[in-house]
């Protein structure tokens, strides 16, 4: 038997594909982001922490006693560090309406936000040998 | 929404807890397709109990079918299963396992863009549904290796038949496993990371 047969592709040097166009709703969306369904926060200008699913959040303080539960919630989850994917996990909320949330939380010095590794050009090599070891320690 | 009182979100396991020194983390995508084995593959390397993250999108933003107006919008949740790996005090691996329509891909901003490498879970009995994100990831310039998942019913090919058939490069690995096992998801990742390293070397990654 003979398996389909794919043909490979090229790189496209060029930025990300943009997100599939939207019609703008309620004009406070930019067109061309998907209309996000939960709103948190009274965050009115739409700025964002550049937050990665990865990025390890880390509380500051004990929250404050007029900290919304939600807010009080990352704040306990976050005495040790933890990702944006286990908090959205854990809150159980999309991980848009996390990183609203974190953003908020940033900018009030509540948590700190300590930046993934990301693939770069000149990739580290002792990253990779330190992953290998991880895996193999496993 | 309903938002429960923080006395009542579960969180993490006293034992699952990171170090405060960790600094950074990095992460590693596997996609395939529907039922493919990456939940199943997360789950038997994870050090942590899988978990989900979920993100809301409406109709309107799949970008298939607009013409109908902004009343017939629906919301679709799509959800994405990951898992973690402590790698030294600093540092930590998240795997995610992915959806591998790209539709969906831009919901979490930086997925692949960010990700060390990805695997490309295949099951050959449905090869062809691997063949899109290949390409995709191609285009992205994502390093990949090819994990083929060997389910007991499925038509197995020798491996020099496949890289035909996937029309990939011989440098690129593809490797048979069985992602229940955690010895063989783990060697998958191995494979990639040496995969990421042997680019390193050669300077090819970019």
């Amino acid at each position: 038997m003979t398996p389909p047969r794919r043909k490979r592709r090229r790189p496209q040097h060029q930025s990300p594909p943009p997100a599939p166009a939207v019609k703008p709703a309620g004009g406070a969306e930019k067109p061309g982001n998907p209309e996000r369904l939960y709103t948190i926060a009274g965050s009115t200008d739409g700025k964002r922490a550049e937050l990665d699913l990865v990025t390890l959040i880390v509380a500051r303080s004990a929250p404050p006693l007029s900290a919304s539960p939600e807010v009080a919630a990352v704040l306990r989850l976050c005495t040790a560090p933890l990702s944006m994917a286990e908090l959205s996990a854990y809150l159980q909320l999309p991980f848009s309406a996390m990183t609203v949330l974190i953003t908020e939380l940033i900018q009030a010095e509540l948590v700190q936000a300590r930046a993934p590794i990301v693939r770069q050009a000149a990739f580290d090599r002792s990253l990779l040998e330190a992953v290998m070891h991880g895996l193999q320690r496993l | 929404m309903d938002f429960k009182g923080s006395d009542t979100i579960p969180g993490p396991r006293t034992e699952d807890h990171l170090p405060h020194t960790a600094q950074a983390a990095v992460k590693i995508v596997i996609v395939g397709g529907f039922g493919v084995g990456k939940t199943t593959m997360v789950g038997s390397v994870s050090e942590i109990r899988p978990l989900t993250t979920e993100e809301t999108m409406t109709q309107a933003g799949i970008g298939v079918d607009d013409d109908y107006g902004s009343e017939s919008k629906t919301a679709t949740t799509v959800a994405m299963d990951f898992g973690r790996i402590q790698i030294t005090d600093q540092l930590v691996l998240y795997l995610f396992g992915t959806p591998g329509q790209e539709r969906f891909w831009f919901l979490w901003n930086g997925l692949f863009e960010g990700a060390l490498g990805a695997v490309v879970l295949v099951d050959t009995r449905r090869l062809e549904v691997s063949f899109d994100v290949m390409g995709r990831l191609e285009e992205r310039g994502v390093p990949f290796v090819v994990a083929v998942n060997s389910f007991p019913d499925a038509p197995h090919y020798p491996v020099e038949e496949l890289r035909t058939a996937l029309d990939l490069g011989p440098e690129i690995p593809i490797i048979e496993c069985d992602v229940r096992r955690r010895a063989s998801s783990k060697d998958v990742l191995l494979t990639l990371t040496r995969f990421l390293h042997s680019l390193a070397l050669s300077g090819a990654l970019t």
